[in-house]
């Protein structure tokens, strides 16, 4: 930590916004104890620590959405308070949020421009205009997404381009970027860096909050690591490493691989647990985004799967769920096929199981207990004639919480008081609750620190061990080379390569995920 | 003024739309109902098409869709306003009050009887404050919409009877001594030989059109039933918006309460009683979301014509009432089903075509 003395003092012109001896406490929970922060002129300002350690708090107090409790800010040498995000934005601080903030049923260039309509006369919208700039926006962004699309058609990934292009429609001056990658596969994330050199070059102050330790050193300029609602180091570019980072942020060190792979000799003479043949389903926007994939996943395997946004994963996992009708091509379990046009409950029932990769929306009911929630795909299995039997109810939420390491006081904890690690493996409990056979895993991590990445990892592998088959998809390189046993890699609805664990680098990877990327421009033309 | 354009959002695929008959009589299904709807009339009843029988439809219709108008706006915002009905019951009462009594100064034994003009501002503007009362409660306290204009379906009718002791004021003309009469202009009225009504429903209309689609208003009305907290945390006044939904539903029920009366000549407490529910099935029929931000004001037009020829039809075929009232219930399901088919249509075509690509 530096000493108060050498740090710049609230009048320094390099310093745009300071935030001082902020505090912020919940009813229950203090999430800041005191911390400083500086944002320095048209530099990257690399915010980290772990889920719950306060990052999203202090944010939300920058963008004036929550109010400290005590505690000054300054902007550019003055005082500031900040009473509703409004103002926030009217000084120019941007924040994109870590979860998407979009209207689902407006465009995407109406969307950019909510509480900010360009006004013509007469309180009229200028439609046309706010158009155009839309997407002279996304052209400067490097993207093609459609501005009159809308955001009810576009993948999460895209979203979260049209989350970021909406700051920048309008003049930022301070543009916070909360876990911009979350969702980001590498060429995207490629894109958004270069986006933030641009922004620099232009006088932007940026705030880049993230779990990926590689991607803030390469991005990063200055540095502040929180730890348990405390300042727990800062530092600049050149002098901090990712050992220095990790090891503030969790006080001890941690590297390698996620878990020990096994060789594919391992699985020579077990059984077939999934075959997939000429799979084929719709995408979304009219296009096919499986095209006759094939491929098969012996029993206990653990399969990465890594592609670009819109290579198909998610939109694979959802066909074998039965959430997307596939059009054409077999699935078969354990040698049994499945009908194409099986509801979920029916693939449920022959073992499959999802966990979604937006799990608040689709994995969790948020205002019931940690308990309700695990049992919530099972309750059949409790039926007794007096009802439920809430005996063996408790009795496998609290063996699952065991199990899972889920950090909960009490089973009957609202699900959504837990952090975004324990609400994961809150879904995957409730899933494995099921006993299903084939466990489907969409990002698992999205949003999650690397303590709580590495625990899940654990447990995937002893469910692995346990006779599970795991399939999981990962826009995350590190991910997928320390996870997996063997990898798949999707491009534009295809399956583009087959790599055991030995054969991963992230060459190959990033090679076989750009595949056909040509070939389908050329078909869609 | 209905059809799509830039600034509104179609679903998906609607440039293909004119390549499937189908598809495209589905998306059209609340005209052809219409159509269909006038033309099984006029075979049936052939007074139906008489011109004095088509006033009484037309008549019918403005009420309804002017109601249906203000409720589209808080639909959007992904609210609902129960009260609409009693509104316009009280807006009535306050006008019959005003007019045949006067309005009578506390301790002094003094009436005052003001210009109708000036009568039918009073009321509207109490159909706009009972509305944002609505809105002012619904945000600031958090008392849910449904609970809020609920209760305020009782307060307001509890209130219309009130003002005359449950008494019917039975004489709207007004008196030339007082300077009060023409009231029954409004409802009974025509203009290049068109009913009052019917001008005042256009009006309305366009100005509503002009509002969702081309102001920051009606632009935010649709981020807030689209995604509140989006609209939060761009910097949009949620509460305000909100507010000002009701407050326009207020005013658009106090509009409807002041024809029904002048049309009657008379106001009695239990006016437009349960008008609320034709409200709601207009907007519905419309095609509009009751969870927000999908809807449009030109649908509800159309759902207003539906329901009013319906239940104009049905009198004069002479189907019995309690069947018209299963009818109608039937037909406001069926739209929803059709809405929905509409969707599974558009999804498995759009699925054909990924294969053939």
């Amino acid at each position: 930590m530096t000493a108060p003395a050498e740090r710049c003092r609230d009048d320094d012109p390099r310093i745009v916004l300071s935030a001082r001896a902020i505090r912020k406490a919940y009813p229950g929970t203090v999430a800041l104890k005191g911390v400083d922060f500086d944002i320095h002129h048209a530099k990257v300002n690399v915010l980290i620590g772990e889920n719950g350690a306060g990052k999203s708090t202090l944010m939300k107090i920058l963008a004036g959405i929550e109010q400290p409790t005590s505690g000054t800010l300054h902007y550019r040498g003055e005082a500031l308070h900040l009473a509703h995000p409004r103002e926030a934005i009217k000084r120019g601080i941007g924040i994109v949020h870590q979860e998407l903030n979009l209207c689902a049923n407006l465009n995407v260039a109406e969307n950019m421009f909510i509480g900010k309509e360009l006004k013509g006369p007469v309180g009229t919208v200028r439609l046309d205009r706010q158009r155009r700039i839309a997407t002279e926006v996304l052209t400067r962004m490097g993207q093609r997404i459609n501005v009159d699309a809308l955001v009810q058609e576009l993948s999460i990934g895209e979203r979260q381009i049209v989350e970021i292009a909406k700051v920048l429609v309008s003049e930022v001056d301070v543009l916070i970027l909360d876990e911009p990658t979350s969702s980001l596969s590498k060429a995207e994330v490629g894109v958004l860096f270069s986006l933030i050199e641009e922004l620099k070059r232009q006088g932007v102050s940026i705030v880049y909050i993230s779990h990926r330790l590689e991607e803030l050193i390469e991005i990063g300029d200055t540095f502040t690591v929180l730890r348990d609602g405390n300042l727990a180091g800062t530092g600049t570019a050149g002098e901090v490493t990712v050992d220095w980072l990790v090891t503030r942020m969790i006080g001890a060190q941690m590297e390698g691989p996620l878990r020990d792979g096994r060789a594919a000799a391992t699985f020579a003479d077990r059984p077939v647990a999934l075959r997939v043949e000429g799979l084929e389903a719709s995408g979304v926007n009219g296009g096919l985004a499986l095209k006759r994939l094939s491929f098969s996943i012996k029993r206990g395997e653990i399969v990465g799967f890594y592609g670009l946004m819109g290579a198909g994963r998610t939109e694979l996992f959802e066909t074998l769920i039965g959430l997307r009708r596939a059009l054409a091509g077999t699935i078969e379990i354990e040698g049994q096929r499945l009908p194409l046009d099986g509801t979920i409950a029916e693939r449920i029932r022959a073992g499959i199981a999802l966990v979604p990769e937006d799990r608040q929306k689709l994995g969790l009911v948020p205002n019931r207990s940690v308990a309700d929630n695990l049992l919530l795909a099972n309750l059949e299995r409790y039926a007794g004639i007096t009802g439920l039997r809430s005996g063996r109810m408790r009795r496998d939420v609290s063996r699952c919480i065991d199990e899972l390491m889920i950090k909960v006081s009490d089973p009957d904890v609202l699900v959504s008081t837990l952090s975004g690690g324990n609400q994961q493996k809150a879904v995957l409990g409730k899933n494995l609750l099921t006993e299903p056979r084939i466990l489907l895993l969409d990002e698992p991590t999205r949003g999650i620190d690397i303590k709580a990445r590495r625990e899940l990892f654990e447990v995937i592998d002893r469910l692995a061990e346990s006779g599970l088959t795991i399939l999981y998809a990962s826009s995350d390189l590190g991910e997928i080379i320390g996870g997996a046993d063997r990898v798949l890699v999707m491009s534009q609805g295809r399956i583009t390569a087959d790599l055991q664990r030995e054969e991963l680098t992230e060459a190959r990877l990033v090679a076989s995920s750009q595949v056909q990327r040509r070939d389908t421009r050329k078909e869609s033309a | 003024m209905m059809t799509d354009s830039i600034g509104t959002t179609p679903r998906a695929g609607a440039s293909h739309s004119f390549r499937s008959l189908p598809l495209l009589l589905l998306r059209l299904r609340a005209y052809l109902a219409l159509i269909f709807l006038v033309v099984l009339f006029s075979l049936v009843a052939p007074s139906f098409l008489s011109s004095r029988n088509l006033v009484i439809v037309a008549e019918q219709v403005a009420v309804f869709a002017i109601l249906g108008i203000g409720m589209t706006f808080v639909i959007l915002a992904s609210g609902i306003d129960l009260s609409v009905g009693s509104i316009a019951g009280l807006s009535a009462m306050i006008t019959g009050y005003l007019i045949s009594e006067g309005l009578r100064l506390p301790f002094v034994d003094v009436a005052v009887f003001a210009h109708v003009v000036l009568v039918c501002a009073a009321a509207l503007a109490i159909g706009t404050l009972v509305g944002m009362i609505n809105g002012w409660f619904i945000t600031r306290l958090r008392v849910t919409p449904f609970i809020m204009t609920l209760g305020m379906l009782y307060v307001a009718r509890g209130a219309a009877q009130l003002v005359s002791d449950g008494a019917t004021y039975g004489d709207l003309s007004g008196q030339a001594a007082l300077n009060n009469e023409g009231f029954l202009l409004l409802g009974t009225g025509r203009l290049l030989s068109v009913p009052i009504p019917i001008w005042l429903m256009v009006a309305l209309a366009l100005v509503a059109i002009y509002v969702t689609r081309r102001t920051v208003f009606g632009r935010q009305v649709f981020a807030v039933g689209g995604n509140e907290r989006a609209a939060e945390l761009s910097g949009v006044r949620v509460n305000r918006i909100k507010i000002g939904t009701y407050a326009i539903s207020g005013f658009c029920a106090a509009l409807a309460g002041l024809i029904i009366a002048s049309r009657l000549g008379a106001a009695n407490p239990a006016i437009a009683t349960s008008y609320e529910l034709n409200a709601i099935a207009v907007v519905v029929l419309g095609g509009a979301s009751l969870f927000g931000g999908v809807g449009t004001i030109g649908g509800t037009l159309v759902g207003a014509f539906v329901l009013g020829v319906l239940s104009n039809g049905m009198v004069l075929v002479g189907i019995s009432d309690f069947w018209q009232t299963v009818i109608t219930g039937a037909v406001i399901v069926l739209a929803v089903v059709v809405d929905q088919l509409q969707r599974r249509v558009e999804k498995s075509m759009s699925e054909r075509r990924a294969r053939q690509a």
